[in-house]
């Protein structure tokens, strides 16, 4: 949804329109509304349920099925938008949106990374890969037991959409890797993390959203300005603070961002480091999790 | 990390004088800064030699200093002061060059005071272009390659090596000067050879031309634990080539993908830590080859930037306050975003709309100035503009400029139009448009001008929509149609063109289909949060956020973008409405569309409209809003001229009501009203013939006055002292089409000219000033020094302009202020004009005695009585008059004819200065000599002087050379004043003029064994000669005075300078001096309980 939709394109690399592209990919466009509006709306009122219609059936009609969808709440949709089956992934990110090089020093072997996908984002797995690792991604229901034969150096909980507690077998699975492997966890694998080490989730009003969120790093004090978009926080008071620690925090609401295992090699954060689009600030948290794993090699 | 505790006083340099390409942004800053700091406890020190600013309102600092920004001058005031830190990054480039002085020359070491912001290092890394070449080399980052070369011979494979164009940089010259473009071998060789020769160490570097690619900036912050933020994100839509303060901008960038731009932040944020500026505000530039997308570093400001007051406008995150606040250790999230109240400063602003900056240019100004735009800024302002959408930004940012319509030329030949789109000129962006309308296809414009094909596209978009506007003429154009012609920003006005009616037809129409403006908040949030300030602008579009407060209000209407003639002053006096009527517990709104300025910060009053000062737009706040009043007279000219058409559609306008203000500018009627007073005026009259015009001009007689009837401020005066100059003059404007009425007016010569400022409320009269010329009458008044107290003025003279005064006021029937011009000539008070609103002297007779005018006349025209209000008067003669005894104040202009080369400096009736100085001093020619070194022409102790007068000032010009001579100056000068200052028995070397052999003059000026050139002109039109020696003066950076009162005043400054020392004093100080009480209001019953 935009208030104005550009008809042009002007930039050395397209090949063409945005307007083109979605149709490619039949994705709807909504423009020339008043999002600012929409926006104070969402404000106000927190997330609503809604219905995009073009074929005219009368408002109330519309207002009454967005009315009969179901909450967001309570709904498990990590399951709906996995892979079905393992893949590899070795591709890093193009030229213009890579910062630092690999994080291997020389001679050493690529890290095995296993990646559950919950929905994970490409951008994820590229960086890893710029990172240094090779990545196996596997459907989110994969038990522990699959992913420890596999013999990675660490695993990686993606993104994924809806409310984390559903997802009860994943909480499940992340149980049984706590301690066998490094772990890292962004957004949804955050809040899977939460759940998994005794913490609870509930929904916020509206959300995060957005590439210009603060978040701080408690350890440093300093402030890591990054993307966002989740509809579900961890509740930090929730958390056993004999074993986790909070890392990162939100500086607009104060809600959690970040957390650490404190004897465990685990971290997540509920942002996205990998942001694409969105700022790089946080893109040292790959490194974190290099550093982990190659701590793990050693022992 | 908690603020510093080992600092207790800072002090904080402003920017000096309003010069091109230092406008009132560093006003804005500087008060921002000053504001923050004593916020958090600090004492704050000022100096800044310019009394239009707002900073240097006594309240605003805690000690503050008007004097020259000068290395001798601030270490007075740190002898005096003793201040713990100097913050040199909130003062432009003046207050960054003179920080880093004072360091260099251990004067900072000396008094133990500590520069922070940025360090001594961090400075120079950033200015230093070679330097900062290799800071951002060392993290990575591309620069357009160079090389350093000495001899022709080296730099010709050079040349080759990096290809043409190329940039030819000749090293340590002024302001480029030597500095080409090459465009082959052949104009390489001849560039490299002029570079060298200018350059004093025969040295030159040969650069990559980035020319024509895409122009970018980021404002970033940074603080001192490294955090790291850009604000906002700029886009030059002409590219690169014309320098960023003559190019159209918008924010944000947006021909970027998101790849592009995170690379340009990481690239920022690189810079700004390698480069060490450790806390505040940076602004980094960058060009992006289209075709290519590779990016190269152009340069960084380590230091609050015009770029980062609008870019502080265009997010709502105050850059300067919040730098300010980072400078003494704070950090951004311990600093609370004012607008949202509940989140952190650190933060990167969302913007949910476009803004557009564009320059304004006053080429027709400066005859015979290059309007070609380049490396060198030669605008005198600009606008910024808000719309959801870029098309309707463009549209309201262009008639926010207040041009005069532009029309293209009934016939266009290819040619033209392609010279016209390739050389970049200030009327560009209509010569863009002109050829898109004559057909031209969107890709050869983009070809041409190298603008980005986005933008333009953007333009044939609402041309499209134009065409289909005029087809359906008004009465086949729906709603809907309307609708989308106001979301591309198409005015009421250009519609009303389009379907040749009226403007206020297309008002009425849009009226009956309730086709309204909404207001939209600016929130540094895209309304993520909610916003606790309203700060405004107008779109078309479903929701309203406006949600006015229904309680009394007041309307200040601003004075848009900075021009000659209409600056910083009138800005300062919209400020002082909305102090003073905040107290008054009035709820304030200012309608403004100038970035650089105070009023225009979210701080100044209680509501901001950023604006087009435009009929509609104006209209549009007013039904909005529903205000008590709407103060009109002080923006200068442009709310004066929406005065009457307010009125008339119901605008409750206060003070001076319209129909006075009109009628002081309608000629006949004013000339009967002084007629009718019996105060004498100078002899005029009117013609529309050549022919006409010299039988007047001989019934008045030579020398006269000749002006167009439909232009005020000076624009297009001219002094003719013989027949034909008038007649060629009236020829010309007869020729227009259609023929323009001239003006003609008997020249009172070698009179004195003397401008008062008063307040009157109907009842009584104060008068606030009177202030008196040191140029004489012909010199128009804003390009004149001026002295309060008078010094040369008798007693009855005073006393008369004292009862004209009060005797105009009272006619006009004046509620607030008036501004009266005075000419004298033998004891004879004459009124040249008078103008019922706001002067440009009134911040600076406000700082000079004390008492803010405009403050108290805001309150007046709110319906105080002059009575209620304790000021400190005296009463020579009967009429009040605020005193100023124990002290002289001058105030002297500053030119910006070294940013036009070929221009000649004679002072006219044409206004031409874009800033001033304020000097106060115990005696006269001290306050003089002080304003002069604020001006940057200090007045040289010793050397040589060179005069050069025509035939009817060498009789005078003899004691002058005298007192000269007498103070151990060797005199100078061409036969013609030699010969009258021997026979006057005095000692003088003979030069030759320029066409008379060498070395002449001019040579004399280049060698530097002149100091100071004393040369009035003859007449108008003057000869060539004359022209070079001013221009070559203004190369030199010599003194150049152009008339004899001048130059009697700084024969006077330089014994004076001689024989004392300067002393500095805080205004506080002076002003208490003078034992100025506070001003008080009585209370007044029955109103007021509501503030």
């Amino acid at each position: 949804m935009v208030r104005e939709f550009s008809q042009l394109s002007s930039n050395y690399r397209a090949e063409e329109t945005a307007r083109r592209y979605l149709e490619r990919h039949n994705i709807p466009v909504i423009w020339d509304l008043d999002t600012r509006a929409l926006v104070r709306h969402i404000r106000q009122l927190g997330t609503l349920r809604g219905v995009v219609a073009t074929d005219g059936t009368p408002v109330d009609q519309l207002i009454a099925e967005a009315r009969a969808l179901p909450s967001m709440a309570g709904q498990e949709l990590a399951g709906r938008v996995s892979c079905h089956e393992p893949y590899e992934w070795g591709s890093g990110s193009i030229e213009l949106a890579r910062t630092g090089g690999p994080l291997l020093a020389r001679g050493e072997e690529r890290f095995r990374v296993v990646a559950y996908d919950f929905g994970i984002k490409r951008n994820i797995l590229r960086l890893l890969a710029d990172a240094g690792c090779a990545v196996t991604v596997v459907p989110a229901g994969t038990p522990a037991e699959d992913v420890l034969a596999r013999k990675p150096d660490g695993v990686f909980l993606s993104n994924g959409p809806g409310d984390p507690e559903p997802v009860a077998y994943a909480v499940e699975a992340i149980r049984k890797l706590l301690g066998r492997v490094p772990i890292f966890g962004i957004c949804l694998g955050h809040q899977l993390c939460g759940l998994a080490l005794g913490g609870r989730t509930f929904k916020l009003k509206f959300g995060h959203h957005g590439s210009n969120h603060p978040v701080k790093d408690l350890q440093t004090g300093k402030v890591e300005i990054t993307a966002q978009n989740h509809g579900f926080a961890v509740d930090p008071e929730s958390l056993p603070a004999s074993q986790v620690e909070i890392t990162h925090v939100n500086l607009n609401d104060g809600t959690n961002e970040g957390m650490r295992h404190r004897t465990l090699p685990l971290f997540s954060v509920q942002y996205h480091p990998e942001a694409s689009p969105g700022p790089h600030d946080a893109r040292y948290l790959f490194g974190r999790f290099v550093e982990l794993m190659r701590e793990g090699r050693g022992k | 990390m908690p603020k510093r505790t080992d600092l207790r006083k800072i002090l904080i340099i402003g920017s000096g004088p309003i010069i091109i390409g230092q406008a009132c942004e560093f006003d804005y800053s500087g008060t921002q800064a000053c504001k923050a700091l004593r916020a958090e406890g600090y004492t704050v020190v000022l100096v800044n030699s310019n009394p239009a600013t707002i900073m240097t309102d006594p309240e605003v600092a805690d000690r503050t200093y008007i004097e020259p920004l000068t290395v001798p001058s601030l270490e007075k005031i740190l002898a005096a002061e003793r201040p713990d830190a100097v913050l040199p990054t909130v003062g432009g480039q003046t207050g960054l060059n003179l920080a880093v002085e004072l360091a260099e020359r251990g004067i900072l070491d000396k008094y133990g005071v500590e520069l922070i912001g940025a360090s001594l290092r961090a400075i120079k890394v950033a200015e230093d272009r070679l330097w900062f070449k290799d800071a951002c080399r060392k993290v990575g980052l591309e620069v357009p390659a160079s090389v350093l070369v000495n001899n022709a011979k080296d730099a010709m494979p050079v040349a080759e090596r990096l290809g043409y164009p190329i940039v030819i940089r000749p090293s340590f010259t002024l302001g480029g000067t030597g500095g080409s473009i090459a465009y082959n071998s052949e104009e390489f060789a001849e560039a490299i050879s002029r570079a060298l020769d200018s350059s004093p160490v025969h040295e030159a570097l040969v650069e990559e031309s980035v020319l024509g690619w895409k122009e970018f900036e980021l404002e970033v912050m940074r603080d001192a634990r490294d955090n790291f933020v850009v604000i906002c994100s700029i886009e030059n839509v002409d590219p690169m080539g014309v320098h960023t303060g003559d190019s159209i901008t918008v924010a944000p960038i947006q021909t970027l993908t998101d790849k592009e731009y995170q690379r340009m932040r990481d690239a920022a944020a690189a810079i700004i830590r390698e480069v060490g500026v450790a806390t505040g505000g940076s602004n980094i530039q960058f060009a992006v080859d289209p075709g290519t997308g590779r990016m190269v570093v152009i340069e960084m400001n380590p230091r609050v930037s015009r770029s980062s007051a609008l870019a502080s406008k265009a997010t709502g995150f105050p850059i300067a306050k919040i730098a300010a606040k980072l400078a003494v250790g704070l950090l951004l999230d311990e600093i609370p975003n004012d607008i949202t109240r509940k989140t952190p400063s650190c933060f990167e602003p969302t913007i949910d709309y476009v803004v557009v900056k564009i320059p304004k240019w006053q080429f027709e100004k400066f005859p015979g100035a290059d309007t070609t735009l380049g490396t060198q800024m030669k605008s005198v302002g600009e606008v910024m503009a808000i719309g959801r959408t870029f098309k309707e930004a463009l549209g309201k940012g262009l008639r926010s400029l207040e041009a005069a319509p532009w029309r293209a030329p009934a016939e266009v030949p290819g040619e033209t139009l392609h010279e016209r789109l390739l050389v970049p000129g200030p009327d560009r962006i209509h010569w863009i448009l002109t050829a898109l309308r004559t057909g031209m296809k969107a890709e050869e414009v983009c070809a041409i001008t190298r603008i980005d094909p986005w933008f333009i596209g953007q333009m044939a978009e609402t041309l499209a929509l134009e065409r289909q506007l005029a087809i359906a003429g008004m009465a086949g154009a729906t709603r809907e149609l309307c609708l989308e012609a106001k979301r591309h920003g198409i005015s009421d006005e250009y519609l009303a063109e389009l379907w040749g009616v009226e403007p206020a037809q297309v008002a009425a129409r849009r009226a009956e289909w309730k086709l309204r403006p909404v207001f939209k908040r600016v929130d540094t949030c895209a309304a993520e949060f909610e916003s606790y300030t309203p700060y405004l602008y107008s779109t078309y579009e479903e929701e309203n956020e406006a949600a006015p407060v229904d309680r009394p209000k007041i309307v200040i209407l601003g004075s848009g973008p900075n021009r000659i003639g209409q600056g910083i002053e009138f800005d300062s006096c919209c400020c002082h409405a909305a102090f003073a009527l905040k107290e008054e517990g009035y709820e304030t709104v200012m309608v403004n569309c100038n970035p650089e300025t105070v009023s225009t910060d979210y701080d100044t009053s209680d509501r901001l409209y950023f604006e087009p000062l435009t009929l509609e737009e104006v209209m549009g706040v007013i039904e909005q809003e529903r205000p008590t009043g709407v103060i009109v007279q002080f923006g200068g000219q442009t709310p004066l001229n929406l005065a009457l058409d307010l009125k008339a559609r119901g605008a409750p306008i206060i003070g001076t009501a319209p129909e006075s203000i009109d009628l002081a500018e309608d000629r006949d009627r004013f000339s009967r009203l002084l007629d009718d007073l019996g105060i004498p005026q100078p002899r005029h009259g009117i013609a529309y013939d050549p022919e006409t015009a010299v039988r007047v001009a001989g019934e008045i007689g030579l020398p006269v006055l000749v002006r167009p009837s439909y232009v005020l401020g000076g624009r297009a005066m001219v002094i003719a002292y013989d027949r034909d100059t008038v007649r060629n003059y009236v020829a010309r404007a007869a020729a227009m089409v259609p023929p323009r009425p001239v003006l003609i007016d008997k020249f009172l010569e070698r009179a004195t000219e003397v401008d008062v400022d008063a307040l009157a409320d109907g009842t009584d009269v104060v008068i606030g000033g009177i202030m008196e010329h040191i140029e004489e009458a012909g010199v128009h008044s804003g390009d004149s020094s001026c002295v309060m107290p008078p010094v040369t003025l008798k007693p009855a003279v005073l006393d008369r302009i004292r009862e004209y005064t009060a005797q105009l006021a009272r006619a006009l029937n004046v509620v607030g202020l008036m501004n009266v011009q005075y000419a004298i000539q033998r004891d004879v008070v004459y009124v040249l004009e008078v103008n019922p609103r706001a002067s440009r002297t009134v911040p600076y007779v406000s700082k000079a005695t004390g008492v803010p005018l405009a403050k108290v006349a805001a309150r007046v025209m709110a319906g105080r009585k002059l009575a209620e209000i304790n000021l400190p008067v005296v009463r020579p003669n009967g009429v009040p008059e605020l005193p100023l005894r124990d002290y002289f104040a001058v105030k002297s202009p500053v030119f910006p004819f070294n940013k036009f080369r070929g221009v000649d400096i004679i002072l006219g009736p044409e206004m031409r200065s874009t800033g001033e100085v304020m000097g106060i001093a115990t005696s006269f020619p001290q306050a003089f000599a002080k304003a002069q070194a604020g001006a940057g022409a200090s007045l040289p102790n010793e050397g040589a002087v060179f005069i050069s007068v025509n035939d009817r000032d060498k009789a005078n010009v003899v004691p002058i050379a005298g007192a000269l001579q007498a103070a151990g100056f060797h005199l100078v000068a061409t036969r013609g004043t030699a010969g009258a200052l021997r026979d006057a028995g005095l000692k003088v070397e003979t030069v030759f003029k320029v066409n008379e052999g060498r070395p002449n003059i001019i040579d004399r000026i280049k060698t530097g064994t002149v100091h100071m050139v004393i040369n009035t002109p003859l007449g108008r039109e003057s000869f060539y000669d004359e022209i070079s020696i001013r221009r070559a003066a203004i190369r030199y950076n010599l003194p150049c005075i152009t008339t004899l009162s001048a130059a009697h005043a700084a024969a006077l400054a330089i014994r004076e300078q001689q024989t004392h020392t300067f002393e500095v004093a805080a205004l506080q100080d002076l002003h208490r001096m003078k034992s100025v009480a506070p001003i008080t209001v009585q209370a007044a019953p029955g109103r007021k309980s509501d503030g």
